[in-house]
């Protein structure tokens, strides 16, 4: 079989890699009937609200739904199937392929020993409803969900950002986001404690980690060499002895040749 | 009428000891450089064991202190992020002068191996550095010796040295 083919002209302009021969390897699905358990709880599910799609993966119930009935679909997961616990929840980056984000609640019953992911799909502007009533653990995960994506949240009682400080901009774990910051991250530090008009006297950050100066000989000694700042490197060994110089008033100080190893304990 | 004769010539030679101002302060200030207790990451543990008992750092006059109003050096120990930059810089400007800085490992002297948004890309962009110490993390006795070339360098300084804003304000 052939690859399709893509037209590979806007390769460069691309914010991020992408390797156009990486195929992401699938883990199986299984139908949800094939668990008792998962069957019936998809059943209750099914009964009240509206399911795009119900699988089984790894051992662990993955259900899509609609983004409008996060709450509802948590509370009954909660309350009637037992579902106590959320473990995880975050979102997955989709902007450039769909415009969308996909947000997961990873959810653990510890009567029933059973994992369950609600997942559902929402658009970047779009606002989610906050479970934190009904699980504590979602308070942060909704809080670095914020700073790290961009996701909106209505309806959290503390809405901040968790990581990154309060006036970063823009959401780092983003796709289009560079790893070495846009340009306000690579100056954050320097604005705000100097000022901006210090960046031109700092100078920007040193970010290729293999770069080799001229210079770097002069500034950088030798170990057990070291020499001041800016002067030639020496071959004589530094004196490492912990005393003053030409010593010090009354302290005898202790030279190695004239001290006795005893080779027998007494 | 004295009923012994001290040759000056031998033995330990006059009792009096001739120095100079400088020199005099400076034998104190390095002999008893205090540290901030003030660590980021996992070179902050072995900042501890150098305070503690194997390593001892006290036997260089060296303690930590709490507060940066009593301490001269600040060695920073472990990954200075760009949240906690402005933090630092504070509690820098705080100490009172003569001051000195240790960065201590790969992270603080250029960012490591944290080639990231979040990492400030070397503590000297922040801070006047002193000592540069490499390693990941170093161990207890490469901190002591970069204290030791600290003190060395100390020594070597005027007491009265103008204090002069180095590079950064």
């Amino acid at each position: 079989m052939m690859r399709s083919y893509s037209d590979k002209q806007n390769v460069q302009k691309k914010p991020y890699y992408s390797d156009r021969f990486w195929v992401a390897p699938q883990i199986s699905k299984e139908a949800a009937k094939s668990d008792a358990i998962f069957a019936s709880d998809l059943a209750v599910l099914k009964a009240k609200f509206e399911i795009k799609e119900a699988y089984i993966q790894k051992g662990q119930l993955v259900v899509y739904i609609d983004p409008k009935d996060n709450v509802s679909v948590l509370q009954t997961l909660r309350d009637e199937l037992s579902y106590n616990f959320l473990s995880e929840h975050s979102a997955i980056d989709w902007l450039a392929k769909s415009g969308e984000f996909e947000i997961f609640y990873q959810l653990l019953s510890t009567s029933k020993r059973k994992r369950l992911r609600i997942k559902c799909f929402i658009k970047e502007k779009e606002i989610l409803k906050s479970v934190t009533d009904l699980y504590n653990s979602a308070n942060w995960a909704e809080r670095e969900m914020y700073d790290m994506f961009g996701v909106i949240i209505s309806g959290h009682p503390y809405m901040k950002r968790l990581l990154m400080p309060d006036d970063w901009y823009d959401h780092p774990l983003r796709k289009t986001y560079p790893l070495h910051g846009d340009e306000v991250a690579q100056w954050y530090e320097i604005d705000k404690i100097f000022g901006k008009e210090y960046r031109d006297i700092i100078g920007p950050e040193e970010r290729d980690s293999a770069r080799v100066d001229v210079n770097d000989t002069y500034r950088f000694a030798h170990i057990n060499h070291e020499v001041p700042f800016g002067a030639e490197p020496s071959s004589e060994k530094t004196v490492t002895d912990y005393q003053e110089e030409g010593g010090v008033f009354i302290v005898k100080k202790l030279k190695k040749e004239d001290a006795k190893i005893v080779k027998e304990r007494y | 009428m004295a009923q012994h004769k001290i040759n000056y010539l031998q033995e330990a030679g006059l009792p009096v000891a001739l120095t100079t101002v400088d020199k005099l302060v400076q034998w104190g200030r390095s002999n008893s450089l205090w540290p901030l207790t003030y660590g980021l990451a996992c070179c902050a543990i072995e900042m501890m064991a150098t305070g503690a008992s194997r390593y001892d750092f006290d036997r260089f006059g060296t303690i930590f202190r709490a507060s940066p109003r009593q301490a001269d050096v600040i060695v920073i120990a472990g990954t200075l992020t760009k949240k906690h930059a402005p933090f630092m810089r504070r509690l820098y400007d705080q100490m009172p002068d003569p001051k000195w800085v240790i960065s201590m490992g790969s992270c603080a002297n250029t960012g490591g191996m944290f080639n990231t948004y979040a990492t400030v890309q070397g503590a000297d962009r922040i801070v006047p550095v002193d000592i540069y110490l490499p390693g990941c993390a170093p161990r207890p006795e490469t901190l002591q010796y970069a204290l030791m070339l600290l003190q060395k360098k100390i020594r070597t300084e005027k007491a009265s040295r103008r204090l002069e804003p180095k590079r950064l304000v």
